[in-house]
């Protein structure tokens, strides 16, 4: 296999890859390479959103990006959602509104709500339905997920007023 | 959408409250450690060689060019296999690694551990297995009359019932044959672990699983190690629902970790896991009921048939709920039911959320439809009429000693108000995004389901949970075996212990086969009961030690003393002492808690097979595009007997979720297997509801009857949820569509009733 050195940034911290094979995800060398398991591997093949990270301005299924087509981008993973030690609006709605059951949809999750509410932060049903519709989860059947959207748009909505 | 007031509570939340999930933080900032998070220095990544072929016979197997591979450590078969070849969770007939031939299309062949993931694919491509492929068994129906398939021959098992009067003929009579496709459970966290081997020749695992024990003592057999010398760990479990209670790759890591001497990883990818474990059996059922002039039924005839494909599995488990609950919560004085469960060359089916209830679920309440339109007569008050109730007798001749508000569930269910807001956005429409439902032509349906089934083990099966209680300067710990899948167990124990002990903090140890004893599976809603029952029991006898150790100390009376908000004090108010200071010297207490006996069924299917049954209703309301054949479920409404609610968001989630697997089966979920393959294993192709499918559940009400025996009176309330729900739907779209539908999942196909085109 034919090896590569690269530079990726996630998270605001620079990482070294080295001695990747150029066929990696983003998702695998995150999890496997950089210590970063947040992002999930439900379905590894673009279906399922677990794997859901920031590349820039855009949230993409980390599953279906090279991660040697990600440099020189800001790279932001559930990991980097908040400051460590500290919970951003939608976390702290989704621990309230009891939207984590198993929790393995739940960092994709996090990462697509966020980017919604940044540029809605009063979305209707239909329009969070949308938008996490790329979203699976296989245990809340979305209830309490679609409560803490809610919860977290307030939330925002207060922040910023 | 349901209400829940969500109150920071000012002490540490007990029994009855929102608790919050101790796992919710890490698992909302990514740092909760899932089976497929698991990394170690060192370590190799492993991967499994599976059968092409539903049927063949195994000539060769060629490893060498495998082994030759740079990156390659280990490449094991059959023979590589110390112990027994065979395991099996109720009886040992599938093979660790398949040794002469394959009964299904996925069975494992050989394994390899290696450098890389892309060297293990490599290693897999280069193993060159001579296979000599021979026609699959894959018809259910002839099964029992073809050649074995296996040496313990292809009837799993088949349960007659008799109950009552067998001559009796109702003056209405009303005939159905219903089908329920093969379902997958779907869960998100794909099958995963991490093996290390030990100093002492044995080996680690840390995997998601279901019943850490049970795995323990299959995988120990098979290694030839005893079962101290094999140490099961749980890690995080991605969701469960049923497929985790088998093995999967627990005895293959075992293996490569022993042989290789270094730690191996393995992940499933989302298609090796649709063959990687047991789905819901597929079942064909064909019912008669009997009922007098006035609605009052009095006999039910019924044969089920399941495809158990290649393995027994849970199999035997499941056609005994099937059969037991065939008829529904109904008061029915004479029955005829033969259920089988047959080995075919499908893929192995076992337990999933309702476990044999759901199948007969729809057919049973398809009946009931049928039923009332034949009387003339309207399908809730048929329900009500023929609710069983508390002191009843069922099928089994068993009486229903506990609580069994199967008319409250209806009544609630029914008289709650819709909320369904009508909506002009296409997008709301039956297709979706894809707006190619015309507005005018869609009709609406509506209609309810009634279900249940048996809590906790069944049929004489010594069923158990254990747990350890330590206590300390104030703070318990808890051991305790019970897999947490996402049901909120850890939730609950902390609940349950704060309750006991009155304390504040409480740890949750690892459940680990090393420290504590079994605490029985995570399935048949069983562990708020058993495991719950087991650390409550725990919290008593260290609170009783504890209250003996301060009568004696400070020469007060035992009976005078209790334990109150963190205080221990006297009833006759002159003594009193803080728990912190009372318990510099640590306590504990191991219980293993059982439920009451269970007994096996005769050979007319009667028996105290039973412990506990729980009830729930669905009402769903559907929009149909008839000319499409697209469907859209708009609201579902819901009822549960839960005998006492111990955290009511937990439960919110449970419903909710539990009717979203209803929801997916009724409409959109199916395994399609052709000539034994399985033709859609991908989130791509077997499709779950997303949250545009998946309506708002309305919760009419929980209903609180105490459940006699049962830890705080509550019921397990994990399955209800996925029994009617599917029923509901199907029958909604049956009143919008006036077709018979007589199969599930509801395909275009069968709405707009063109030929089935499918190849
Ligand atoms: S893991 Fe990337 S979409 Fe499923
Ligand atoms: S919480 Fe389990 S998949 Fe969403």
């Amino acid at each position: 296999m034919t090896t590569n050195h690269y530079t990726l940034k996630v998270n605001g911290k620079e990482h070294q890859v080295a001695d990747a094979w150029a066929g990696e995800s983003l998702l695998w060398v995150l999890r496997e390479r950089l210590g970063l398991p947040g992002a999930k591997n439900a379905c590894e093949e673009g279906e399922c959103g677990s794997c859901s990270v920031r590349i820039d301005d855009e949230v993409v299924c980390g599953c279906l990006v090279l991660a040697a087509t990600a440099v020189d981008c800001e790279i932001t993973t559930i990991e980097g959602l908040a400051p460590e030690g500290e919970l951003v609006d939608v976390q702290e709605a989704f621990i309230e509104a009891g939207a984590v059951q198993c929790g393995f949809c739940t960092p994709g999750l996090l990462v697509t709500i966020d980017k919604l509410l940044e540029t809605n932060n009063q979305p209707d049903d239909l329009t969070v339905r949308e938008a996490i519709s790329g979203n699976l989860c296989r245990c809340t059947g979305y209830g309490r997920i679609l409560e803490a959207v809610n919860l977290a748009a307030a939330k925002r909505r207060e922040a910023t007023s | 959408m349901t209400d829940i007031q969500i109150t920071s509570p000012v002490s540490a939340p007990r029994i009855g409250e929102s608790a919050p999930r101790p796992d919710g933080v890490p698992k909302v900032t990514g740092t909760f450690t899932f089976s497929s998070d698991l990394w170690h220095n060192n370590m190799l990544w492993g991967g499994t060689l599976r059968s092409p072929h539903p049927s063949a016979n195994i000539k060769s197997i060629d490893i060498s060019g495998a082994l030759a591979i740079n990156g390659v450590s280990a490449v094991l078969t059959h023979t590589d296999v110390p112990g027994s070849l065979l395991y099996g969770l109720e009886h040992a007939d599938q093979p660790v690694l398949a040794a002469d031939v394959v009964r299904y299309e996925g069975e494992s062949v050989a394994i390899v551990a290696a450098d890389h993931p892309e060297t293990v694919r490599r290693a897999l491509a280069a193993i060159v297995v001579d296979y000599q492929v021979t026609a699959p068994l894959v018809d259910p129906e002839a099964a029992e009359q073809a050649e074995p398939i296996h040496p313990d021959g292809n009837l799993i098992r088949r349960l007659r019932l008799r109950h009552g009067d067998q001559n009796i003929q109702g003056e209405i009579q009303v005939e159905g044959t219903y089908e329920v496709g093969m379902q997958d459970q779907a869960f998100l966290g794909p099958e995963s672990g991490l093996a290390l081997p030990s100093e002492d020749g044995g080996v680690e695992l840390f995997v998601s699983t279901q019943w850490l024990h049970s795995d323990r003592d299959q995988v120990a057999v098979c290694l030839g190690l005893p079962p101290e010398k094999v140490r099961f760990t749980l890690s995080g479990v991605g969701g469960a629902f049923g497929a985790r209670e088998d093995l999967s790759l627990h005895a293959h890591l075992c293996l490569l970790a022993l042989h290789t001497g270094r730690p191996v990883k393995m992940v499933y990818s989302r298609e090796e896991s649709f063959h990687g474990h047991v789905h819901r059996h597929p079942a064909r059922m064909w019912y008669r009921h009997h009922a007098d002039t006035d609605g009052n039924l009095l006999r039910v005839e019924a044969r089920l048939i399941l495809d158990g494909g290649a393995y027994a599995s849970s199999s035997g488990a499941v056609i005994s709920n099937a059969t037991c609950f065939a008829a529904g919560p109904y008061l029915i004085p004479s029955a005829d039911i033969d259920g089988a469960v047959v080995r075919t060359n499908n893929p192995p089916c076992g337990a999933m959320r309702g476990f044999g209830a759901v199948q007969t679920c729809v057919g049973h309440e398809a009946q009931m439809d049928k039923l009332a339109a034949a009387l003339g007569m309207d399908p809730v008050e048929l329900r009500l009429k023929n609710a069983l109730k508390s002191g009843d007798k069922l099928l089994t001749g068993q009486t229903i000693t506990g609580a069994a508000p199967v008319a409250e569930v209806i009544k609630s269910c029914v008289d709650h108000p819709s909320t369904l807001i009508p909506s002009d956005d296409m997008m709301s429409l039956p297709g979706g995004a894809g707006r190619t439902a015309d507005p005018h032509h869609i009709v609406r349906g509506q209609a309810m389901a009634v279900g249940f089934k048996n809590l906790l083990f069944s049929e004489g099966f010594d069923d158990y949970s254990s747990a350890i209680c330590h206590l300390v300067d104030g703070v318990a710990t808890i051991t305790c075996a019970c897999a947490e899948v996402g049901q909120g167990f850890v939730t609950l124990a902390q609940q349950i212990t704060r309750e006991v002990l009155g304390v504040e903090e409480v740890i949750l140890a690892p459940a680990a086969t090393a420290t504590v004893g079994s605490a029985g599976s995570t399935s048949a809603s069983r562990q708020t009961w058993m495991s719950g029952g087991a650390v409550q029991k725990a919290c008593e006898a260290v609170r009783q030690q504890l209250l003996e150790r301060i009568a004696d100390q400070h020469q007060v009376n035992l009976d005078d003393l209790v334990l109150v908000d963190g205080q221990i004090v006297s009833l006759s108010g002159n003594f009193s002492l803080d728990l912190a200071t009372a318990t510099t010297e640590p306590l504990e207490a191991d219980i293993e808690y059982h439920h009451a006996p269970t007994y096996p069924v005769d050979e007319n299917g009667q028996g105290d097979a039973h412990v506990s049954f729980a009830f729930a209703a669905h009402r769903a309301v559907v929009d149909v595009d008839p000319e499409l054949g697209l469907v859209k479920v708009v609201e579902l409404t819901t009822s549960q007997d839960v005998g006492r609610l111990l955290n009511p968001l937990q439960a919110v989630g449970q419903l909710e979720g539990g009717a979203s697997q209803g929801v997916g089966l009724a409409v959109m979920e199916e395994v399609l297997v052709t000539e034994g393959r399985i033709r859609n294993a991908s989130f791509t192709d077997y499709l779950i509801p997303t949250a545009l499918d998946m309506p708002p559940v309305e919760i009419a009400a929980f209903i609180e009857q105490p459940e006699p025996g049962a830890p705080f009176g509550a019921k397990g309330i994990g399955e209800p949820p996925s029994i009617s729900s599917t029923a509901a739907v199907v029958a909604a779209l049956r009143d919008a569509t006036k077709r018979e539908l007589p199969r599930v999942p509801v395909r275009p196909t069968d709405i707009v009733q063109l030929e089935d085109d499918t190849p």
